[in-house]
């Protein structure tokens, strides 16, 4: 039972990136002009808009919301490695990013959940970037997310009202660090790069601090990675 | 029993400390004859009566002072470990150099951000709770990985207190998930060399030495959703959904597991 639903899971994220692929291919093929009716007719219902405005919402609900896209993002990244997995990928290696899925997986069903109706629709990631193949792509693509992943957290926490709300983003937020610094360290074992100077930033001289980001800088790092544009227009700041 | 140092001081916010105390110190030691590891079934009453210190709710400064000592503590720890030659192998020498640079830091940061206001350090003494702490690597890695959870813990029990300050809960925000790194780091360190593939760097529902570090982090209720019932996820292990998330500690459970290691205040 375990098995056949986990895969459920697995293959929602499978086919959604098999849309993206099929766009790109067409897109690619000079016909993108034309493909509009095909794609519509050959999408899930979470990809009907095409490519239509996302608007993250306002106050709680709208951090809410921008969690639930990071999160999105981050859980179909995580299936696309786990499903092409790169040469060499070592049992340890497996079983990291297995976990790491899962947890990824588990926040993002988590905010949709826990948002209902105000919740954003599903979003059409934009991996082309990334070589799946290569080790090195996909792990610094992981390092990538994971620590932009606990700066948004850390930028969104000042704006968040409720305090209930802000005790779920803290459980999430130390989650995602832990995340970033085993896959720091994947890339280089055993050295200071698990919670590195590259990545730390100081406070009033003081060093050891991760960055807290603002989502009017994170969004636009993130949009590379999905198709649909995403507006945060209306969040608190 | 370096315990009984701290009872004037927390006497007079409770009375009945000294026969808590007394009962606490009594578990410990003989705890502590069973297993070293087992002498971290801490006292619980300890908590209590410290906590009486700091009120129902407490102030920012008070959020902080405790935090502070958390930090003094965790870096105390790492000065010696640090600075115990052949302890540490040199393998991992350079993580816990990193570590020991960050909680420096972090205690530097809230002595200034306190100023006057600033708790001073409490004198610490680890080998009392952990005998080999700072001869055997195994144990020293163990009592890393603990305090670095119980940081994380201890921060996130804490940010609903300064949801007012928000300044000051960014920059707990941005300690709390470097202990986080730090903590996943001891953790895969200590499944390295003891061959224990089931500590990751995340925590797997309660599991983990000491006990008390560890207590409620079997949860998968998050806010009102019972996660193993949630769509989409009824495939996931519960394992999974337990590390998804990091539980806070009250400062009742955080004091309870730090106290041991405070002979002085």
């Amino acid at each position: 039972m375990k098995k056949t639903l986990l895969d459920n899971t697995v293959s929602e994220d499978k086919q959604m990136l098999s849309v993206v692929n099929r766009r790109y291919f067409l897109r690619s093929a000079g016909v993108a002009a034309a493909t509009g009716a095909f794609i519509l007719g050959a999408c899930t219902d979470h990809d009907i808009q095409g490519d239509q405005t996302v608007d993250l919402g306002s106050g709680d609900v709208g951090i809410l919301n921008y969690a639930y896209a990071l999160e999105q993002l981050e859980a179909a990244f995580y299936t696309q490695v786990m499903a092409t997995p790169y040469a060499g990928m070592t049992a340890e290696e497996k079983m990291i990013l297995t976990d790491i899925r899962d947890h990824e997986i588990i926040h993002r069903q988590f905010f949709k959940a826990a948002l209902g109706g105000s919740a954003i629709k599903g979003l059409t990631p934009n991996f082309t970037s990334i070589n799946f193949n290569d080790r090195a792509s996909v792990l610094g693509a992981a390092k990538l997310f994971e620590d932009t992943g606990v700066q948004a957290y850390n930028g969104a926490g000042k704006l968040i009202t409720s305090g209930d709300y802000l005790l779920l983003a803290g459980k999430i937020v130390s989650v995602e660090a832990r995340h970033a610094s085993i896959i720091r360290d994947l890339l280089m074992p055993n050295t200071g790069s698990f919670a590195g100077d590259d990545v730390l930033v100081t406070i009033m001289g003081f060093g050891g601090f991760d960055a807290a980001v603002p989502p009017s800088v994170i969004l636009p790092a993130v949009q590379p990675f999905v198709m649909d544009k995403i507006s945060g227009s209306n969040l608190p700041s | 029993m370096n315990i009984f140092n701290i009872i004037d001081s927390f006497q007079k916010f409770d009375g009945d400390a000294v026969g808590r105390l007394e009962h606490a110190s009594r578990r410990m030691f003989m705890n502590r004859i069973g297993s070293k590891l087992a002498a971290a079934a801490i006292p619980v009453a300890f908590g209590t009566i410290v906590n009486k210190a700091f009120g129902a709710t407490p102030t920012a400064t008070e959020v902080l002072n405790y935090a502070l000592t958390l930090e003094y503590l965790e870096n105390e720890f790492y000065m010696i470990g640090n600075g115990t030659s052949g302890l540490i192998p040199s393998t991992y020498a350079p993580v816990f150099a990193q570590i020991g640079k960050h909680e420096k830091a972090h205690v530097d940061f809230l002595v200034a951000a306190l100023s006057t206001n600033a708790v001073a350090k409490p004198t610490f003494d680890f080998p009392a709770v952990f005998p080999t702490v700072f001869t055997d690597f195994p144990t020293f890695v163990t009592v890393s990985k603990a305090l670095e959870d119980t940081g994380v813990r201890a921060y996130k029990g804490q940010a609903g207190n300064l949801i007012t300050s928000k300044p000051l809960l960014e920059y707990a925000l941005q300690i709390h998930s470097v202990e986080a790194r730090h903590a996943a780091i001891a953790r895969k360190i200590l499944a390295k060399i003891s061959g224990d593939a089931t500590i990751k760097g995340w925590i797997s529902n309660d599991a983990g030495v000491p006990a008390a570090v560890y207590a409620g982090e079997g949860n998968v209720v998050q806010g009102t959703l019972n996660l193993p019932g949630v769509d989409g996820l009824s495939g996931v292990s519960f394992t999974a959904i337990t590390e998804a998330f990091d539980e806070p500690l009250t400062m009742d459970q955080v004091l309870a597991i730090a106290g041991p290691f405070i002979k002085k205040m």
